[in-house]
């Protein structure tokens, strides 16, 4: 179990338990955290589940593997701490934490 | 006016499954697309990616389940409409009138959507100024490369098309190919080109830029693109394209007053029928308790409704549980030759 925050674009803080193994995207799926699509279910074959992570999670979170970054470059701008949240796999070590969900996702 | 007893909508693999399930019970139908292929997000997200769990296949990619979903109908000679997205539908007696977006025009007697996620359309910039040229000024795609000739083009993107295009138009025009990262998700041979075509000053490649804003006053005359790290340039340009992949949309089905819920379409679990009589929702795009998002469940989803479709296109006939093993007139509406 982690603690994940959610900041969606209408200003408010969504901070969730999300059971370990679960992904951020189907924490915020399965809680109704509005902003986060998820088109192809978790299959890294859209990036509709695009979110930014705060800065200082950047370098705890496992690498992009490949064909994320390819899937970012469809997302609805995105910056440097662009993720896609079907590909944070939750655990301990996440509790804690931050995302903010894009204006809009496409 | 094409006049058939069911018009199916989407043809990815549910939708085309269907269309199979519906000629082996004897009913004919046409199938709208808007993509310029039948496949949908096997075709267009991962033709070459294995799926391991159809029944009875172990291992097959995106383009081959479809190449035999092709095969499987081909006696039917089912009709595909490509390139039209279904625009509206109106109840005329015990029929259904549709019109697609090229003034495609149906009557039939039932409808099954098998729409997965949406029509697919083209990505767009998220910098609205962008709307008032596009069409214009401003693509997405191209139809016509010949207006492109001795011109300034800005691209944006870093998968197939955006390099293709830029290595294209590189010949006769003047390229700026823009993209947000250094790395591409296109062909590592066409990369190598554009880093060679950068090199000879035949193309100018920004990575690490994204658009910042587009100005001009009926057409673009530049766009302003903006680093990671805050530096901007201004480009001039003539023309600007944006090569995003593609977004799935619900579009025109949020209209027709079906149920929905969360992008998806309510549907009952008997023969897959939405809260409108006639209507049929199938696949990746419809919604029950226990809906499991899988192509198999998008197989039976469409066995099911094909038969509720009967009574919609023979209201007079009864129809008979069959398998095509032993029955005869599946065998014949098969072509099978004994």
């Amino acid at each position: 179990m982690a603690k994940i925050t959610y900041y969606t674009h209408d200003s408010r803080i969504h901070t969730i338990d999300v059971q370990n193994g679960l992904t951020v995207m189907e924490g915020a799926v399965q809680n109704d955290i509005p902003g986060i699509d998820a088109d192809c279910g978790g299959g890294m074959a859209c990036a509709t589940c695009h979110v930014y992570v705060k800065q200082d999670w950047l370098d705890k979170l496992p690498t992009k593997e490949d064909g994320e970054e390819d899937m970012l470059d469809m997302a609805y701008e995105p910056k440097q701490n662009s993720r896609l949240s079907c590909q944070l796999i939750v655990s301990e070590e996440l509790d804690g934490l931050e995302v903010s969900i894009p204006e809009k996702q496409a | 006016m094409n006049k058939t007893d069911v018009l199916i909508i989407g043809a990815g693999p549910t939708g085309l499954f269907c269309a199979h399930q519906l000629g082996i019970i004897g009913l004919q139908c046409e199938i709208v697309d808007n993509l310029d292929k039948a496949g949908g997000q096997c075709i267009e997200l991962y033709p070459d990616k294995p799926i391991y769990d159809i029944p009875a296949i172990p291992e097959c990619t995106g383009e081959e389940l479809t190449n035999n979903l092709i095969q499987q109908i081909k006696p039917f000679n089912i009709k595909f409409h490509l390139n039209e997205r279904v625009e509206e539908l109106k109840k005329v007696e015990n029929r259904w009138h549709v019109k697609t977006s090229g003034n495609q025009e149906f009557e039939v007697a039932a409808i099954i959507i098998a729409g997965g996620v949406g029509s697919f359309e083209p990505r767009k910039f998220p910098v609205k100024e962008c709307q008032k040229f596009e069409g214009s000024s401003l693509f997405y795609s191209i139809k016509d490369k010949t207006i492109f000739k001795d011109k300034t083009i800005s691209i944006f993107g870093g998968g197939d098309s955006a390099l293709d295009w830029a290595i294209e138009l590189s010949n006769t025009s003047k390229v700026n190919l823009i993209h947000r990262r250094d790395g591409f998700s296109g062909a590592e041979s066409s990369v190598q080109k554009v880093k060679e075509l950068n090199d000879q000053g035949k193309l100018n490649l920004y990575t690490k830029y994204q658009m910042d804003s587009v100005s001009g006053d009926n057409q673009i005359s530049s766009v302003k693109i903006k680093h990671d790290e805050g530096e901007t340039k201004e480009l001039q340009s003539d023309y600007v394209l944006g090569f995003f992949g593609l977004i799935m949309q619900l579009g025109p089905i949020l209209n027709w007053g079906l149920n929905i819920n969360k992008k998806t379409v309510e549907v009952n679990t008997e023969n897959f029928e939405t809260n409108i009589d006639g209507i049929f929702a199938i696949g990746d795009i419809c919604s029950y308790p226990g809906k499991l998002k899988l192509i198999l469940s998008g197989f039976h989803e469409g066995a099911l409704a094909a038969r509720g479709c009967f009574k919609y296109a023979r209201p007079d006939e009864k129809l008979r549980f069959e398998f095509s093993t032993t029955s005869k007139a599946a065998q014949e509406r098969l072509g099978v030759k004994k």
